[in-house]
């Protein structure tokens, strides 16, 4: 573990730099501060996971990063511009799939093609490309043949892959997920940490991971921020040095299993701490 | 063994295992009659005078006996019930819209809906009877009046029922307002939309009716103030009778259309409810 974490220079590199950042929500009684001088540098290309006990400000990070809302204090810049608004380019996936149960599944995966450009412009003449490109991703997720069902026809677990499909269809440099993974059953969502780390083996987009399964986060991710209770910080780093693909068997290797246990520990002092 | 997947039956085959269907689309007639058989013999039974309650046997007589000068009060309020809905449509849909896209107008606009609500209508009648006249245009906007309302509330509901979560991925893509109001606002508000339909257009006909009672020389509501006047109860009730028949016909029309247009938010809904979809 880090022993300085706060002092975790933004490498020149940063794709998502999140630098001492502070956010406060509502004011006078309800004011609650969320995010308290937090610091993130995610390399381009890069796997990031960041954990924390609940209610500690992961959401509103994803919200600040996305350029959804401004920060109180501190700056953020993402691929080395100032984010000043909505960015335009991140794929998004939550806990809830929210797919639209009046479009059919591959028309739900395709939806970002209709806003984002130069799709937006292209999609109506090469329809058949990105419908070929669409099929190709549900394949790749498990969910070939099922384009022209209906999300409400799908299980929680398909309409997750789905979901995780909509966030890179317009293959965005930057993928930010809130809880992905959190409610599907546990084989369900083993076998989705195989397909999210082989779609970004393929492509090396950027991933900004918020999770509460800490073996998902050493899973996936090369680095492992932990958050303090609220208001947020940031009060540990973590590499993740394994090689990849990493399978399901690394998960209970001894190294693996240490770097577990060593996150819950700082976890659970964040939480007594709180 | 002998049960090879193949063989299995379909799911409209297996929902009637939980059955009652027939029963459940009969009922409503089923109890219209029976009501009808009780009302006719009690009216017998205890000799009620024709001028307090017919009998619906009289009832359908008279029916039968003036069908001609009905049928054409019954296309008059018809008329103005469908002008007032157009209206109400049109002009619902773009307050609904504009109430529930922003919060400016909503702040502004809601406190004002609300109390034009809670005036009665009946007691606005005499006001637009002295600025149009008596006839098809008071009772047309009357309609429109006691249409209008329940349009503007679902549709602003509707669309403050879109996940903030999905609206954050529409706007994480770089997607304006407007495209997150055609993309994903204004369909999932229309199952909102065309529930409201169905309430909209029987109001409509009772706004028509009523005003054509006070002011009209023409339609179903003049048709029964004049019969009443004349002490002909049995066309006053046969009267009461073609505005429940037609609000049933519109309704129901409306329920179809509903279902043709939305069928993916009930269909949703059931799939939930029944286990079979994911969730
Ligand atoms: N829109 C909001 N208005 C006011 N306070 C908010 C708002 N959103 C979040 N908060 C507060 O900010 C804090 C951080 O919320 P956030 O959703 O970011 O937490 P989180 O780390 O994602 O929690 P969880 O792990 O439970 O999802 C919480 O105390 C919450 O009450
Ligand atoms: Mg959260």
């Amino acid at each position: 573990m880090d022993p300085a974490p706060t002092a975790d220079p933004a490498p020149p590199d940063a794709f998502v730099d999140i630098d001492d950042v502070s956010l406060v929500y509502g004011r006078g009684t309800s004011r609650t501060v969320a995010l308290h001088h937090a610091s993130i540098a995610v390399p381009r290309g890069g796997f990031a996971a960041v954990v924390g006990p609940s209610g500690c400000g992961k959401s509103s990070l994803m919200k600040l990063v996305t350029g959804l809302m401004p920060p109180t204090r501190g700056t953020i810049r993402v691929d080395g511009a100032t984010v000043t608004g909505p960015l335009k380019i991140a794929g998004m996936a939550f806990q809830n799939p929210t797919l639209l149960p009046w479009r059919s599944t591959l028309d739900n995966i395709m939806l970002p093609l209709e806003i984002v450009e130069p799709h937006a412009s292209r999609l109506r003449r090469n329809r058949a490309e990105y419908v070929g490109r669409a099929e190709a991703l549900l394949a790749s997720v498990g969910l070939d043949g099922f384009g022209n069902r209906n999300p409400w026809q799908l299980s929680g677990g398909m309409q997750q892959r789905a979901s995780l499909c909509r966030s890179l269809i317009h293959e965005p440099d930057l993928l930010m997920l809130d809880e992905p993974f959190a409610a599907l059953d546990a084989f369900t969502r083993e076998e989705l940490w195989g397909v999210l780390q082989k779609v970004w083996m393929e492509r090396r987009f950027t991933v900004v991971l918020v999770t509460h399964d800490l073996r998902e986060a050493v899973y996936l991710a090369d680095r492992i921020y932990v958050m303090s209770a609220r208001p947020g910080r940031i009060v540990a780093a973590r590499d993740v040095p394994f090689a990849r693909p990493r399978s399901l068997e690394d998960t209970f290797a001894p190294e693996f299993v240490d770097i577990v246990h060593e996150l819950r520990d700082h976890i659970s002092r964040e939480r007594a701490a709180a | 063994m002998s049960d090879m997947i193949d063989d299995l039956p379909t799911e409209e085959e297996t929902r009637s295992r939980f059955g009652r269907a027939a029963l459940e689309n009969a009922s409503p007639v089923i109890i219209a009659i029976v009501t009808l058989i009780v009302w006719e013999i009690a009216c017998r039974v205890f000799d009620v005078p024709r001028f307090v309650l017919p009998t619906p046997s009289m009832i359908f007589a008279s029916l039968v006996k003036w069908h001609a000068v009905i049928a054409t009060h019954a296309a008059q309020t018809l008329y103005t019930t469908l002008i007032g809905f157009a209206f109400a449509v049109v002009a619902g849909l773009v307050i609904g819209i504009a109430v529930g896209t922003s919060r400016l107008l909503y702040k502004a606009l809601y406190p004002i809906l609300i109390a034009f609500n809670s005036v009665p209508k009946v007691a606005i009648v005499p006001v637009l009877v002295i600025w149009f006249g008596i006839g098809t245009i008071p009772a047309a906007i009357t309609a429109f009046l006691l249409a209008f309302f329940p349009i503007v509330v679902n549709v602003a509901a509707g669309l403050a029922t879109v996940e903030p979560e999905l609206e954050d991925v529409l706007r994480s893509l770089g997607a304006s307002k407007r495209k997150i109001l055609m993309k994903v606002g204004l369909p999932r508000s229309m199952p909102y939309f065309f529930a409201s339909l169905k309430v909209a257009i029987t109001l409509a006909l009772v706004g028509s009716v009523i005003s054509e009672t006070i002011a009209s020389n023409a339609g179903i509501g003049y048709l029964m103030l004049n019969a009443s006047s004349r002490f002909d109860v049995p066309l006053v009730f046969a009267g009461l009778f073609v505005v429940a028949a037609l609000g049933v016909a519109i309704y129901a029309l409306f329920a179809t259309v509903e279902t043709r247009f939305t069928g993916w938010a009930t269909r949703a809904q059931t799939a939930r409810l029944e286990g079979t979809g994911g969730g």
